[in-house]
């Protein structure tokens, strides 16, 4: 069978199963439809918060990423995992006995203060918006590629999916298919990562593999990180297991951020909120982190040997005899080959090979039938484009693998990328419907009002991201550092010293919120999109990296402001001593 | 808060202190700072520096979220604030 006949099998089985566990599990009340009820088992929450947060980056481009980064990829390996050990020790136990829905209501509460709630409801809700836009392009990014329907068509078939899941089942819908979508998503990555595995380094164990020796060819009997770092170096890269560029301070700065950002994303964070108990919540921190590693460390196994199967079959070898994947995915424009020499041989080196995206001149090929791009060439020596994300993707193909592995590959990048999608859309509506419209405008709503208004709102959230989705601003990478860095700067330091130090007071929480966001926002601003310069960065650190230093800011000036105005009402620290022991989490939740 | 409970809210703060320096260690120590160092060391085919920033750093991370859970289950019993 065809690639796209079984594309469409698995495709249509996944989404089939995702519409029915949303069927059986719909929701009448607005506590199943906020916080599933708060009754999800901690393993099958830990599968949940590890689809939730692995998104379509982390499934196709985060081993790209790496592939060509080497070592310093590990800033994403590490910046992306090293948050959970933060959530787990510092947050989920006592926002779990908190036991309110949404993290806008734990800052509103614990600081007595409807400003506070605010501040916190529009950041959670630019974050999460920011982030579902992303998704959304994923999902119509791996239809048009895998389905051959066009992007749009695909991110309006995957607005209807989610809106149908998470507007019916709301929290309980979207925890249980995406337990389903982690199955699919874990599966579908660990399957040609272990046959790759087995080609290059001889062991069905990619995370035992990347250490291992090489098997065929020139280098057989080496291992295979001692010949990344040879090729890398020949051709002009850094080392592969080498530090590169980036200062020291700089990459310290950028994982501590993702760390802290991981750690006060909401709909992280808001997933701790469905478990029945405080163990539970410490139990699920674990499984999911867990879950998480699964992908985590087979992917940097991946990167390699994409990377060492990518040199290995393409640099210095004619074009003529190019491998047929090589030409399928230059139909797509996802790698482009210019004959700088014209020596009819692919040249692989560093640098830039010409200006930007490959833009092809229609109709033309060249002599050895290889499109031809209108770019403008560069003066270095390397003649080959290849696009980041296609490792992930084209692995299956560069192995050999059957087809229906290659269409699994397209199931699982869905589901990454579906699942994330359906957990940013709830935080986005249950933060209106709950912080905004039940406890800032209408105390009085009904149940049957305030759930009615969180289906609406899902619904004006999906389409607001699939117009996004559809029309990207052209600043959506630019963004993504934006959405770290704020949820680092804002949401991460207030919540701490909220269930760390009792005299934290609504005047520190407020003062530091602001600071800690302002500062963040007006430095991504001015290097992102007003065009300031690398000589300028505050001790030579990157504005991915600046949310580290807004989290102090914002540390520093809550703590300061704090001490120099009136401590918190009574009741304010008794609800602190409250949550730091873990019996009668359970009534705590409703109100 | 009662003298027990203090006593218990002590005890929880100076063991997650002591499992973050380990977080810290291996991912911004070994991970990060002392990376070039830690690559003159070879285990098997892995520079010892590469391993912690790609692999090691992971691994703890689990296992202190797992302790973490054990040692709170054992102190959450010996204070009776248990679930």
């Amino acid at each position: 069978m065809s690639i796209l006949a079984w594309t469409y099998i698995m495709v249509g089985l996944t989404f089939s199963l995702y519409i029915f566990i949303a069927w059986i599990s719909r929701v009448r009340d607005t506590k199943g439809f906020y916080v599933a009820g708060g009754g999800v088992p901690p393993l099958a929450n830990g599968m949940a918060t590890a689809a939730d947060w692995m998104s379509a980056a982390s499934f196709i481009s985060m081993a790209g990423l790496i592939s060509f980064l080497g070592y310093a990829g590990s800033i994403y390996l590490m910046g992306w995992t090293g948050g959970y050990v933060l959530l787990a020790l510092l947050l989920a136990p006592y926002l779990r006995k908190f036991g309110k829905y949404t993290v806008p209501d734990f800052v509103g509460d614990r600081y007595y203060s409807d400003t506070a709630r605010f501040v916190a409801l529009m950041c959670a809700i630019f974050v999460s918006l920011t982030y579902v836009c992303g998704q959304m392009r994923g999902v119509g990014i791996v239809f048009s590629r895998f389905l051959e329907v066009p992007v749009n068509t695909g991110v309006l078939i995957g607005m209807a999916i989610v809106f149908f899941y998470a507007g019916l089942g709301g929290m309980k819908g979207i925890t249980w298919t995406q337990v389903a979508q982690y199955t699919v998503l874990i599966t579908a990555y660990l399957i040609p990562a272990v046959f790759i595995s087995m080609k290059i380094a001889g062991t069905p164990i990619p995370q035992i593999g990347l250490g291992g020796t090489v098997q065929t060819g020139q280098y057989t009997g080496q291992y295979l990180l001692d010949v990344l770092d040879k090729l890398n170096t020949d051709l002009g890269f850094t080392a592969y297991t080498q530090p590169g560029a980036k200062s020291m301070l700089d990459v310290f700065c950028i994982t501590f951020a993702l760390m802290v950002g991981t750690a006060g994303l909401p709909h992280v964070i808001i997933r701790f909120y469905t478990v029945p108990s405080v163990r539970a919540a410490r139990l699920s921190a674990g499984y999911a982190l867990l879950f998480i590693a699964i992908l985590y460390t087979t992917a940097p196994a991946v990167a390699a040997f994409a990377r060492y199967n990518m040199i290995d079959t393409i640099n210095d070898k004619p074009y003529a005899e190019a491998p047929s994947w090589f030409k399928n995915w230059e139909k797509t424009g996802l790698i482009a080959w210019v004959d700088k020499n014209n020596d009819g041989i692919i040249q692989y080196r560093a640098g830039k090979p010409f200006v930007g995206k490959p833009k092809f001149v229609p109709g033309k090929t060249g002599p050895l039938g290889q499109k031809i791009v209108a770019n403008k060439l560069t003066s270095s020596p390397n003649e080959l484009y290849v696009d980041r994300d296609i490792m992930v993707l084209a692995n299956p193909e560069i192995a050999n693998l059957p087809n229906w592995v290659i269409a699994l590959v397209a199931a699982g990048g869905l589901a990454a990328a579906l699942s994330t999608a359906s957990g940013l859309l709830l935080v986005i509506a249950s933060s209106i419907s709950h912080d905004l419209y039940y406890r800032m405008i209408n105390r009085k709503a009904t149940e049957k009002q305030r759930l009615l208004v969180g289906r609406i709102m899902i619904g004006i959230a999906v389409c607001i991201a699939g117009y996004f989705g559809i029309n990207p601003p052209g600043f959506v990478a630019q963004v993504v550092a934006f959405a770290f860095g704020l949820a680092a700067s804002s949401f991460f330091p207030i919540i701490v010293l909220g269930i760390f130090s009792a005299r934290t007071n609504r005047e520190g929480a407020i003062c530091g919120m602001l600071a800690g966001i302002l500062f963040t926002a007006a430095y991504i601003v001015y290097f992102k999109f007003m065009g300031g310069t690398k000589d300028q960065w505050l001790f030579g650190i990157s504005p991915e990296g600046i949310g580290t230093i807004g989290m102090i800011i914002n540390f520093v000036v809550t703590w300061v402001v704090s001490s120099m105005t009136k401590e918190p009402p009574k009741e304010i620290q008794e609800l602190v001593s409250s949550i730091r022991t873990p019996r009668g989490a359970g009534a705590a939740v409703d109100h | 808060m009662s003298k027990n409970l203090q006593e218990y809210w002590k005890k929880n703060v100076t063991f997650m202190s002591f499992l973050l320096v380990i977080w810290a260690v291996v991912s911004y120590g070994c991970g990060i700072i002392f990376v070039e160092p830690l690559n003159a060391i070879k285990i098997g085919g892995f520079p010892l520096g590469f391993w912690f920033a790609q692999q090691g750093a992971i691994y703890v991370f689990v296992c202190l979220i797992f302790v973490y859970y054990a040692y709170m289950q054992k102190l959450d019993r010996e204070y009776d604030v248990h679930e």
